[in-house]
């Protein structure tokens, strides 16, 4: 019997140096091959920084465009998702009666669970059919991914809202009610103030999920190149789609550097997010944030 | 705030529950929708049997399907044994703040973005294979699940420690009292209790495995044949519905990858439901 105690000790210490060494690795490989490419060329090329802010020039040969591109993505997919996804979120956890709220909940579960490229497909699918529909002008754009974005963090926001308000002890629940507050008072005068870091800390996470995807947006109207998007319903371009895109398109090194700079500053987007959700809030729900 | 306003906003509150239910059984029908084409004359089960040959006006899925299943079930192979370790590591055998850093190195690497591992796979993990088993172009199914393993392993890690910290205290006590170790107590007691936890965890990291993308796309080869060992190139479901996208849409070639999707929802959809029988039993099971 000792044996197998020492057996699973020891095989619990390899697990760990393998998993972390594997991940050091990831990391440090990027970091050792883009290190030299980082810097504010990578970005804005030869263009002066302050003229591609403008919009003054174009920005060639850096990733300016793709940063643009990823930023106005995940404000709109935000912007469909939160409230949405937050009112969706207190009704299930204040008003729902127990059927209606376990037939929801499967709903949300099944969300929770697609993958993202079928959330892609669904996406392009709405897009070919208001084409059809309605007006020709209507193709896979900004709009279309954002929208199909913002379906795919939808389930993380609700369910950050709704377990954050499950989790508010009895007593902040009853203090407004018994002095006489009415139900909506008490939700948007108490409750969601008192379960704030819960939420804000999904709806963190959930813009990290919107910055990293690449499944939905490569459906859904990202291009390797186009520029600075002009509006909602033009292409546009996008990190992740970069990194993917350079992976397999790349001509010269050069290229290749951009597209290990252009992971890096992905890698630390997403990293820092992560710990602002952490810093507020200590345990982040990670059961929310299942999902391919 | 009066009497209308409460009632008003309510309504509100549940139309946004509501719709966002409802999108969930729409895009199901949309798939079935515009793969219409497919279903009549009974064709459906024919394609998830056929193999892919477009120029013969053969549409199948079956290589795809066998693809999926081959990397996604290879990888937790690979990531079960590997995640239980480290959960045992997390939980049982490091302590104080060891313990703590390891958890929240785990937490974070639930952040790195997909498309990381697939670019840095390419570059890293697909010559090294191909080197050490002088396999071809080194894109291969074996390629890919290891890459997914990483993917996979943070997410079951924290739900196996979970479910190692939901065993009530008292149980274990009891081992501690007459003279057990901590890796005894963990052994005898914490293990046989947190199997439903455990299996929970197993199959939602299955369903994330059959749902990547990025990984499969970029680094399994993406060759239209149903793998028949490790080192052979494969094509997922997912990585499927990426690369024949470009097509004309009106193709019975492009409708196909409508099946993919279909199937992909109804796979998932299937753990989903696995998920919540096996959480009904857990609760039974604590109380």
């Amino acid at each position: 019997m000792r044996v197998l105690e020492q057996a699973v000790v020891h095989f619990s210490r390899l697990c760990g140096i393998i998993l972390l060494g594997a991940v050091l690795t990831v990391i440090g490989y990027l970091f050792v091959h883009g290190w030299s490419s980082l810097g504010l060329s990578l970005i804005f090329g030869a263009t002066p920084p302050l003229d591609a802010l403008l919009m003054k020039r174009h920005v060639f040969n850096g990733l300016f465009p793709a940063v643009a591109g990823t930023l106005s993505l995940v404000a709109l997919a935000i912007c469909w998702a939160v409230p949405m996804g937050m009112a969706a979120g207190i009704y299930l956890a204040e008003y729902a009666g127990p059927k209606i709220k376990a037939i929801l909940n499967l709903f949300f579960d099944i969300m929770a669970g697609l993958p993202s490229i079928v959330v892609g497909l669904f996406g392009f699918a709405v897009a070919v059919f208001l084409n059809r529909r309605f007006s020709g002008a209507i193709h896979p754009c900004l709009l279309i991914s954002s929208m199909a974005l913002a379906f795919l963090v939808l389930p993380y926001i609700t369910r950050t809202t709704q377990m954050a308000l499950e989790g508010l002890p009895l007593s902040a629940r009853m203090t407004a009610l018994s002095l006489g507050a009415s139900r909506l008072q008490n939700i948007v005068r108490v409750l969601v103030p008192q379960s704030l870091s819960g939420i804000v800390s999904g709806i963190i996470l959930a813009i990290g999920r919107c910055a990293e995807d690449t499944a939905v947006i490569m459906l859904t109207g990202v291009v390797a190149s186009t520029g600075v998007p002009r509006s909602l319903l033009s292409h546009y371009e996008a990190l992740p789609f970069y990194i993917y895109y350079i992976s397999a398109q790349y001509t010269n090194s050069e290229e290749l550097a951009s597209g290990y700079g252009a992971a890096i500053i992905l890698l630390c987007i997403c990293l820092v997010l992560f710990l602002l959700a952490f810093a507020i809030r200590k345990r982040i729900s990670y059961h929310a944030l299942y999902r391919a | 705030m009066n009497r209308t306003t409460e009632k008003g906003v309510e309504i509100l509150f549940f139309c946004s529950a509501f719709i966002s239910a409802l999108l969930t059984l729409a895009l199901f029908g949309f798939m079935l929708m515009l793969g219409l084409p497919l279903f009549a004359e009974g064709r459906f089960f024919s394609i998830l049997t056929q193999p892919w040959a477009p120029h013969l006006g053969q549409f199948g899925i079956h290589p795809m399907i066998a693809g999926t299943l081959a990397i996604s079930l290879l990888s937790m192979v690979f990531a079960f044994p590997l995640s239980l370790g480290c959960a045992i590591l997390i939980t049982v055998t490091s302590k104080g703040w060891v313990s703590r850093l390891l958890r929240k190195a785990v937490e974070m690497m639930t952040g790195i973005p997909t498309v990381i591992y697939g670019f840095v796979g390419i570059f890293l993990l697909v010559p090294l294979v191909r080197e050490f088993f002088d396999a071809g172009s080194g894109m291969c199914v074996l390629t890919a699940s290891l890459m997914l393993t990483l993917l996979v392993s943070p997410t079951m890690i924290l739900f196996f420690c979970d479910s190692f910290e939901r065993v009530p205290v008292a149980y274990g006590t009891a081992v501690l009292a007459v003279g057990g170790s901590e890796m005894q107590r963990f052994l005898h007691v914490t293990l046989p209790h947190s199997w439903p936890g455990i299996l929970i965890g197993f199959t939602l990291s299955l369903g994330r495995a059959l749902g990547d993308t990025l990984i499969a796309l970029m680094i399994a080869g993406n060759a239209v044949q149903a793998p028949g060992s490790l080192l052979d190139s494969a094509r997922t479901l997912t990585a499927h519905i990426a690369l024949v996208f470009a097509a004309d849409f009106e193709s019975l070639e492009f409708k196909a990858i409508f099946a993919c999707g279909i199937v992909l929802y109804l796979l998932t959809t299937l753990l989903v439901m696995a998920v919540r029988l096996l959480s009904g039993r857990k609760e039974r099971w604590t109380r």
